[in-house]
């Protein structure tokens, strides 16, 4: 697809962008914040006209499923819960991975790669009422593992 | 699979996905810069940097064979813009000895949500698009200026995007950055 190119061109950019060396303190968390913000604005306008989602589950769901396929172009490989706010989302090709080579210097790299969808997920399910952490783990390139936990108190 | 996934448009989503991205991206470049010009600096060649790439997906993907003049080129842009952006600019204002020309727009798909405050004036919001087009003609060895002239952003009825050329390069240069 033809937009889909554009979009990783620019995510690679804005990862570039944050990482960039000769700024200080620049990390991670600008890029999980850019995510942020794109997550929580674009859930509210998928959402607008859908009705309420009636539980927690159900909105984990549509994030880990429709969400996901929309962003992500596929389907992800697997969706756990423990019932207890712990959500584990893989998907064994992750889109921002698919392009990378999988040796071990490239697997130092690769939090890079995921930090952008950690904010999005989170920006997203924020703006549907859930407080979540959300973090990630790549053991082997291409495939990842997202970890939502569900901030309740 | 449920009951909103056949609602949402996959297309419409792309899109909306990748304006929401690069605001929050300009957003965050006005944070880290205090000066507008710095930002609008960034954008340019983060678009130039997207530009080299994006040429390679679009020679592949178009095979299209070298433009002998201008026009032609014009018209490879044009064709760039409907595949990537889904917009299609019309090309006007042709300079007298045709080496520059006007790309405008009806509607620009990266300013969809976008209002800018009156402090922000000076900032080119879609600077983005000119680096691309930059960047791309150079990995094909010709040398452009490209610059907004009106943009819908600042009031104007069309947003016009200038290029001119410059001159061909003999040697493709190495890439990089500038």
């Amino acid at each position: 697809m033809s937009e889909e190119i554009v979009f990783d061109c620019l995510h690679a950019e804005i990862v570039n962008y944050c990482l960039d060396a000769s700024k200080d303190q620049h990390d991670l968390a600008t890029l999980e914040y850019i995510g942020f913000t794109t997550g929580y604005r674009l859930i509210e306008r998928l959402t607008r006209d859908g009705t309420r989602f009636k539980d927690e589950l159900e909105t984990m769901k549509f994030i880990c499923t429709d969400f996901w396929t929309l962003i992500y172009k596929k389907q992800v490989d697997n969706l756990r819960t423990n019932n207890h706010g712990m959500y584990v989302v893989q998907d064994k090709a992750f889109r921002f991975l698919t392009r990378i080579s999988s040796g071990p210097k490239q697997l130092e790299q690769a939090p890079k790669f995921v930090a952008f969808t950690c904010g999005l997920v989170r920006g997203a399910l924020s703006n549907l009422g859930i407080n979540s952490t959300v973090t990630a783990e790549v053991q082997t390139i291409p495939a990842c593992r997202f970890h939502i936990e569900v901030n309740r108190n | 699979m449920s009951r909103q996934a056949s609602r949402l448009d996959a297309k419409k989503v792309n899109s909306e996905f990748l304006t929401l991205t690069y605001g929050a991206l300009v957003t965050q470049m006005l944070r880290d810069f205090e000066n507008v010009d710095d930002v609008n600096k960034q954008l340019e060649r983060i678009g130039y940097n997207m530009g080299m790439r994006l040429i390679e997906d679009f020679l592949a993907r178009t095979s299209s064979p070298r433009c002998l003049e201008l026009r032609e080129t014009a018209d490879r842009i044009q064709q760039a813009f409907r595949i990537y952006l889904n917009v299609q600019p019309t090309i006007s204002n042709w300079s007298p000895a045709s080496d520059e020309f006007s790309l405008l727009f009806d509607s620009n798909p990266l300013t969809e949500f976008v209002e800018l405050p009156a402090d922000l004036v000076n900032l080119r919001y879609s600077a983005i698009l000119s680096g691309c087009i930059r960047g791309a003609l150079e990995m094909v060895q010709l040398e452009v200026q490209c610059w907004f002239v009106q943009d819908q952003l600042k009031g104007d009825n069309v947003t016009e995007l200038r290029v001119k050329f410059v001159r061909r390069l003999e040697e493709a240069i190495p890439a990089g950055e500038d």
